[in-house]
């Protein structure tokens, strides 16, 4: 069996400290002064320096150090106090590590906290960014009308493949999820209000209730909600990420309109979708809220249709149905908007696409705030 | 001689991000079909010079004039006859990524809505041939495609509308050495055939000493040096000495001669 040898002794950093006779110290340093011999020790033999340094006169002796690295230097610059001690012997190959110190630049200081001339200047800045906003969306709008009604007279150049596959992606393919929330809405609503209407035995305006809050409201900001969050993020994505590879650059320089290309045919594929995808959560909607009348309030299928045409005037379902238009316009034209803002980077692409789902789903709910204040006195009895 | 007119005048330019100075007063005219290269340091707006010259980016003073038509202030209509006339290969290619690699280079063709199917179709692959890319590759998507052939694709593309201007934004850049060889004699050729003006912004010093007739030296906020290369070389400020007189820079331009070769 071998020997187990003792490891080798670790190099180490040493400070010795001798009187120089005339009543100052020599401090004379030797061994090994780099990362891995200082290491944990380096709070220690930082403090043992620091000590050392408080004598001005003292003499440093570094003659005695084989090998130094930046942390070893930036240790004993430190606690020279930034600057070299009048008394130093050094070895000349040690000499490039103490040449950069004095010359590397301290980071430049960050202001922080709270100041009030901050604030004014933040609350300035978001204020002009709204403005921007603002400017710029409004820039929007109208260069799309202009190409609009450009196209209306060269139906030729209208873009109908980018539209159908629009239609396709942010319609067709939303088809799943619109009904399966509208079906759930339908039936928590139908069954939370049953049991009201039952205690004053007036079963039959479940019918009333669910027709005119369907088909006037809930179907159409639930499909538009829906839509913001699948379609309009991805809007700005797209965009976005075309902004990341250049893509809306080359387009620039070809001359290609990005107006016609991009923003108008989101525009036309959601002012088309959403009204349609309206039609089906209110369908589901009505399917959920039929089949938990029927177990909850013995409405029946039949009485149900045959009074919804009494109780809910057919104005409400175009109510929804334009409702659904405008928010489609709407979600497009934001997604499209906040896309073509996108800076080329990923956060500026990650910033804009969660704006432009916030932004949207707000606007819509505030639209048809507005909606409702106006058409008050539409569609009822 | 050389035809001495002049295809894009840059007067007096000023670019500013923030409080950052990046152009004070820049000044640079380029002559018809002659190759100039912009060079300068990282972050020393040449990038930015060539996208003002496109119209992207907008100066804070100055003008910039390509084909006798301001870029930034001129007439839509003749913008877009300009945007016809001049090419743009951008650095990592800038494909549509929606489009095969036939579509990108089509796509500006059939932007003009006057060429027939069959034609727009003769030019892409002509346009393909000539920046040696295969015909089985022209049903790829961008994705599929490595550097070399997306920028060799991108080239297509800009050659698409016969222009008599050519961008390239770092034509080399992120090529290996035999690709970024390949990809600079491709455009010498085609310079000669197309009696192109090409305006290239770079840092390789093998692409500057193949392809330009002038070097425009970009430092500190101005052009520093405009002329010839052994013109430029021989200019006294310290950002050429150190890109051209340094260890890679007298490799570059080994057949620079020798007395210019300050060590």
């Amino acid at each position: 069996m071998a020997a187990v040898s003792a490891p080798p002794s670790q190099p180490e950093p040493q400070i010795r400290r001798e009187d120089a006779g005339d009543g100052s110290a020599r401090l004379l340093l030797a061994g090994t002064w780099n990362l891995q011999a200082l290491g944990r020790r380096a709070a220690e033999i930082s403090a043992k320096l620091q000590t050392y340094a408080a004598d001005p006169r003292a003499a440093w002796d570094l003659t005695g150090i084989d090998r130094l690295d930046d942390a070893g230097a930036v240790l004993l610059w430190r606690a020279w106090g930034a600057r070299r001690p009048d008394r130093l012997l050094l070895r000349s190959e040690h000499e490039a590590f103490f040449h950069h110190l004095a010359h590397a630049e301290h980071p430049p200081r960050r202001r922080r906290g709270f100041s009030p001339l901050n604030a004014a200047l933040g609350t300035g800045r978001f204020a002009l960014l709204m403005a921007d906003h603002a400017a710029g969306f409004l820039n929007l709008v109208g260069q799309v009308v202009i190409e609009s009604l450009r196209l209306l007279t060269h139906p030729s150049h209208i873009p109908w493949r980018t539209i159908s596959a629009n239609v396709y992606r942010a319609g067709a393919q939303a088809l799943g999820i619109t009904a399966m929330v509208g079906f759930l809405i339908g039936v928590t609503l139908s069954y939370l209000t049953a049991r009201q209407l039952k205690i004053v035995g007036a079963d039959i305006f479940i019918v009333d209730i669910l027709g005119i809050g369907i088909i006037r409201e809930i179907g159409p900001v639930l499909a538009a909600v829906l839509v913001a969050g699948r379609s309009g993020s991805a809007m700005t994505a797209q965009i976005g990420v075309m902004r990341v590879t250049q893509e809306l650059d080359a387009m620039a320089v070809l001359g290609i309109s990005q107006i016609q290309r991009l923003v108008l045919p989101r525009v036309a594929a959601l002012a088309l979708a959403l009204p349609l995808l309206v039609l089906w959560t209110d369908f589901s909607g009505l399917v959920g809220g039929i089949l938990a009348a029927e177990v909850q309030l013995d409405v029946g299928m039949q009485d149900f249709l045959l009074r919804l045409p009494d109780a809910v005037p057919v104005s409400n379902l175009w109510l929804g149905l334009s409702k659904g238009l405008v928010f489609g316009v709407l979600i497009a034209l934001v997604a499209c908007h906040l896309g073509l803002r996108v800076r080329p980077n990923t956060e500026s692409l990650g910033i804009g696409t969660t704006n432009s789902v916030v932004t949207s789903i707000t606007l819509v709910i505030l639209v048809d705030a507005a909606f409702a204040v106006a058409f008050s006195h539409v569609g009822f009895r | 001689m050389r035809d001495r007119t002049a295809v894009i005048e840059v007067r007096n330019l000023h670019t500013r991000f923030g409080r950052a100075v990046v152009h004070a007063g820049v000044n640079l005219v380029v002559y018809r079909d002659e190759v100039v290269s912009i060079v300068g340091g990282s972050g020393s707006g040449k990038t930015t010079l060539m996208r003002q010259m496109l119209g992207l980016d907008r100066p804070a003073r100055g003008s910039v004039t390509v084909f006798g038509c301001d870029v930034h202030r001129g007439d839509p209509r003749e913008l877009a006859r300009l945007r016809t006339r001049w090419g743009v290969v951008f650095q990592e290619g800038a494909l549509f990524s929606a489009l095969s690699v036939f579509d990108n280079v089509a796509l500006p063709l059939r932007e003009l809505r006057i060429l027939p199917k069959d034609l727009v179709r003769d030019i892409v692959m002509l346009k393909l041939e000539m920046v040696g890319i295969e015909a089985r590759h022209a049903s790829k998507l961008p994705a599929e495609l490595s550097g070399g052939m997306s920028k060799r694709v991108g080239l297509a593309r800009a050659l698409a509308l016969d222009p008599e201007l050519l961008f390239l934004d770092e034509p080399t850049a992120g090529l290996d050495p035999a690709r970024s060889e390949n990809f600079v004699s491709l455009v010498g050729t085609l310079r000669q055939e197309l009696a192109l003006t090409v305006v290239m912004v770079t840092h390789d010093l093998d692409t500057v000493a193949a392809l330009s007739d002038r070097v425009a030296v970009l430092a500190d906020h101005h052009l520093v040096a405009i002329g010839t290369l052994p013109e430029v070389i021989r200019a006294d400020h310290p950002f050429i000495e150190s890109l051209f007189r340094g260890e890679r820079g007298r490799r570059a331009l080994g057949a620079v001669p020798p007395e210019l070769q300050v060590s």
